[in-house]
């Protein structure tokens, strides 16, 4: 089948602002929309950047607008997308070039939320694991599975107004450590979130929970934070 | 001079490797991180089924036999007293990755969950044991994001997006690294005491791959070029389960949680390969069977592919022939809820790209290139040596994937890459430490660029007719038809000279993007010419052993033969051309013997 992909472009060395391209080429509809995008850039046009690498839907590179809504290009199919794609950079982060935006304000908010394991007690004696229990471990798996692909904080005009809110993904960060059974560091975490820039912030537009590739009920997630922040209890 | 960084330690590369040696090396040196991706795209995170340890959280299980099972599983050339140090060190590893608090899958008693892998066994009886400490089927995952977040705890410093171009060696002694900055263009010079590799495999040297676009092998490339040998490339795995046509990896856990691979008859064929542990059986033997039964027409209607069957009623019927029992001796059985609960990725992925639902069909796969055995010679603590004495490179170090310590010769079992990285990234990044205590800063060269924008310029400027995206079809085509699964002397020629024609060719491309600002063009054209130098070495490396071993599978050679062949390649490039040269295999406990699953 034909397909037409409507695609911004940004070149700062060259451009004052920026404009569409449009390339036609053949594809298989089980091609992903990613697939098609390194043929413009192998094929057509060699000066199209965009980020990728896994390709199958794990590394979060290239998480990008299409259609309007936010996806990881090579977790898309054409046939889920149409004949008539168009393709652009996240909304809310500065453009660089073309489909590559600044990725730093995300991860800066992402290490604002202490977005690691604390837990100062001595490990067990005998050196082993710490125990947790399956249903223990079960409580925050949906929240491990985020490969900040900035997917759902993009999509979140809570974050289009400020970058200084933190964003759903930073948020899924501190769900992971905050009911995990062995982390220590709920107390400070809750804190921080529960500041102007924190969970204030989300009015549950949902937006971010239908643009996770992961599948994340990320707005779910931020409920339970919010519940957490109100009645103290992590259960 | 602009751009210069001074470090006591460098580590190229953010993956586990990457992040766990760059971890211990800033506890005590002053270390920087530079990586071509964001830490947390590196391909680590795409690793599935679980990392390698006798725990025995679930039955009986021993360091010894594991360190047994990798020794037969490398087909007897992976040396002996590496495997036992990475082997011993496991355990202990994975306490401290759960420490960190990696979240694994838990027993009921709340232990870290463990589950079957191919090649590995209970040495007593021979059968599967429960060796892979699992977190779903994304363990690959939670140790990349759990390294990440420890490294950010301790402030380690990272220069993302920064592309490796050449590693500085001044008076036989590491002395830096020249860096692309992709957001400028700017050349960095990170002038360090030691330089530790971490830049992954190079799977984008085949067509079907499950490797990611990033994984193009350039710290191997780089060490080439600076006169560093490269150790066993012949030896490269091709994982037995990738989706049909796009190679995305299908965990060997699929395996492990009871699924059989099933040919055009509808039979289940291997058995007929591996008795003993059948479809556990080691990767390299895998892969082979499913070519077998291809080559004999019983693909699927025919064509070139096999289903991998992990339907509850499928996996309990060969279950129950089998025999096989639960920890506490109960028949093993499964339902559709569990395999989706453990291995929900893998739905996910063929859900997305099939349209197949594996709990209600069963899956098509091909063998898919997937890892590097070969890769920087070093010794056990990630030193890197340069010769057939083992001579250490003093201040250059490599770990990971692309790094050769021995531990897979010629055929790497599941889970031992994710414990390789961790356990020789963590040695390397304390030995570089140590190194660069004791040491001053070896002086930089006149020019510290001038190689690396040598190689960018001539890049920038051919002015030819040829097209990076067209000669990279042509090799990942030319190596997946003719040094894939299968190898003669005809077709690895025929490969040879197809490299050959490329690496001409490629002197003659012309670049459309003339910008300094995220040219990923000129990165794509450069990062080929690192694929098209490792297709060469491999190849070259691959076309001189005359015997089948491992995961080098030669028709007119089928037989190991260890009496001209138990030893080590070792392939330089020097004026154009590659030399080689061999070196012996550390044997210490285990005398070869006939490999038989």
């Amino acid at each position: 089948m034909q397909v037409t992909l409507k695609i911004f472009r940004y070149n700062p060395e060259v451009d004052k602002t920026f404009h569409y391209e449009t390339y036609t080429l053949e594809a298989e509809e089980t091609d992903r929309v990613l697939d098609v995008l390194e043929r413009v850039k192998g094929q057509i046009d060699g000066t199209l950047s965009f980020r990728r690498s896994c390709a199958h839907g794990v590394c979060g590179s290239d998480a990008l607008r299409i259609n309007g809504r936010n996806m990881l290009a090579c977790k898309t199919l054409i046939r889920d997308v149409g004949d008539k794609i168009t393709v652009e950079p996240l909304l809310g982060l500065k453009v660089v070039k073309d489909l590559i935006v600044d990725m730093e304000p995300f991860f800066d908010n992402y290490k604002r939320i202490l977005p690691y394991f604390i837990n100062d007690s001595p490990p067990p004696a005998d050196g082993k694991e710490r125990l947790q229990t399956p249903e223990q471990r079960a409580r925050f798996d949906e929240t491990t599975k985020c490969i900040l692909c900035a997917a759902c904080t993009t999509s979140c005009p809570s974050f289009w107004a400020s970058d200084q809110y933190y964003g759903p993904a930073a948020l899924v960060t501190a769900h992971r450590f905050i009911f995990d059974s062995r982390d220590e560091g709920a107390a400070e975490r809750m804190h921080i979130i529960a500041e102007t820039d924190g969970l204030a912030r989300c009015h549950t537009a949902y937006n971010c929970t239908l643009a996770c590739p992961r599948e994340i009920h990320i707005t779910k997630a931020i409920g339970e934070l919010k519940m957490a922040t109100i009645t103290g209890r992590l259960d | 001079m602009a751009n210069v960084h001074q470090f006591d330690v460098v580590v190229v590369g953010a993956g586990g490797a990457g992040l766990m040696a760059g971890l211990y090396a800033s506890r005590t040196a002053k270390t920087a991180v530079i990586s071509k991706l964001y830490p947390t795209r590196s391909h680590t995170g795409a690793a599935q089924g679980g990392i390698g340890a006798a725990l025995g959280n679930l039955e009986e299980d021993r360091p010894e036999w594991h360190t047994y099972d990798t020794v037969k599983g490398s087909d007897y050339l992976g040396d002996q007293d590496a495997i036992e140090f990475m082997c011993n060190e496991a355990p202990q590893i994975v306490y401290e990755l759960e420490h960190m608090g990696l979240p694994f899958d838990r027993t009921p008693d709340g232990r870290i969950a463990q589950r079957p892998f191919g090649g590995h066994t209970n040495n007593v009886t021979g059968k599967p044991v429960r060796r892979a400490c699992h977190a779903a089927d994304r363990t690959g995952h939670m140790i990349l994001q759990t390294l990440y977040q420890q490294c950010i705890k301790n402030n380690v410093n990272f220069f993302d997006e920064f592309q490796a171009l050449d590693v500085l060696i001044e008076n036989g002694k590491a002395a830096g690294v020249v860096a692309l900055e992709l957001a400028t263009g700017e050349l960095h010079t990170f002038h360090a005491k030691a330089v530790i590799f971490a830049t992954g495999g190079h799977g984008r040297i085949w067509e079907i791959t499950s490797n990611a676009y990033a994984l193009t092998g350039d710290g191997i490339a780089l060490a080439l070029r600076r006169g560093i040998p490269a150790e066993d490339m012949e030896f490269f795995q091709f994982h037995p389960t990738g989706i049909y046509k796009l190679g995305i990896l299908i965990t060997e856990g699929v395996r492990g949680e009871g699924g059989v691979l099933i040919n055009g008859k509808g039979e289940r064929f291997m058995p007929n390969y591996a008795p003993k542990v059948k479809d556990l059986a080691s990767r390299d033997v895998v892969s082979r069977a499913i070519y077998m039964e291809i080559r004999e027409g019983r693909g699927i209607n025919g064509s070139n592919y096999v289903y991998l069957d992990v339907r509850p009623e499928t996996v309990n019927k060969f279950a129950a022939l089998d025999g096989r029992t639960n920890p506490d001796g109960t028949p093993y059985t499964t339902t559709g809820e569990q395999i989706l609960k453990k291995l929900p990725d893998i739905i996910d992925f063929c859900r997305t790209y099939l349209g197949v639902d594996p709990v209600t069909q069963p899956m098509p796969i091909q063998p898919t290139a997937h890892y590097a055995m070969g890769g920087i010679p070093t010794n056990m603590y990630g030193e890197v040596v340069v010769d057939e004495k083992n001579t250490v490179l003093p201040g250059l170090y490599a770990a990971g994937e692309c790094a050769c310590v021995s531990v897979h010769g010629a055929n790497r079992l599941g889970t031992n890459s994710l414990l390789d990285i961790v356990v020789f990234g963590k040695h390397a990044g304390l030995r570089a430490a140590e190194y660069a205590k004791g040491t001053d800063f070896t002086p930089l060269p006149a020019d510290p660029q001038g190689f690396a924008r040598q190689q960018l310029e001539a890049l920038r400027s051919a002015n030819g007719k040829e097209n990076v995206f067209q000669i990279s079809q042509e090799m990942k085509k030319e190596m997946f038809d003719n040094m894939g699964v299968f190898r003669t002397q005809e077709t690895m020629t025929h490969a040879l000279n197809k490299i050959h024609e490329l690496q001409e060719r490629v002197k003659h491309i012309k670049l459309s993007d003339t910008g300094r600002i995220f040219n990923t063009e000129l990165l794509n054209a450069w990062e080929l010419t690192n694929l098209l130098d490792l297709a060469e070495v491999t190849t070259a490396s691959a076309l001189a052993r005359q015997e089948s071993r491992g995961g080098h599978a030669r028709e007119d050679f089928p037989k190991r033969d260890d009496a001209n062949w138990l030893k080590h390649t070792l392939a330089w490039k020097k004026n154009g051309k590659v030399e080689l040269n061999y070196k012996p295999v550390v044997i210490t406990k285990y005398q070869p013997k006939e490999r038989v699953y």
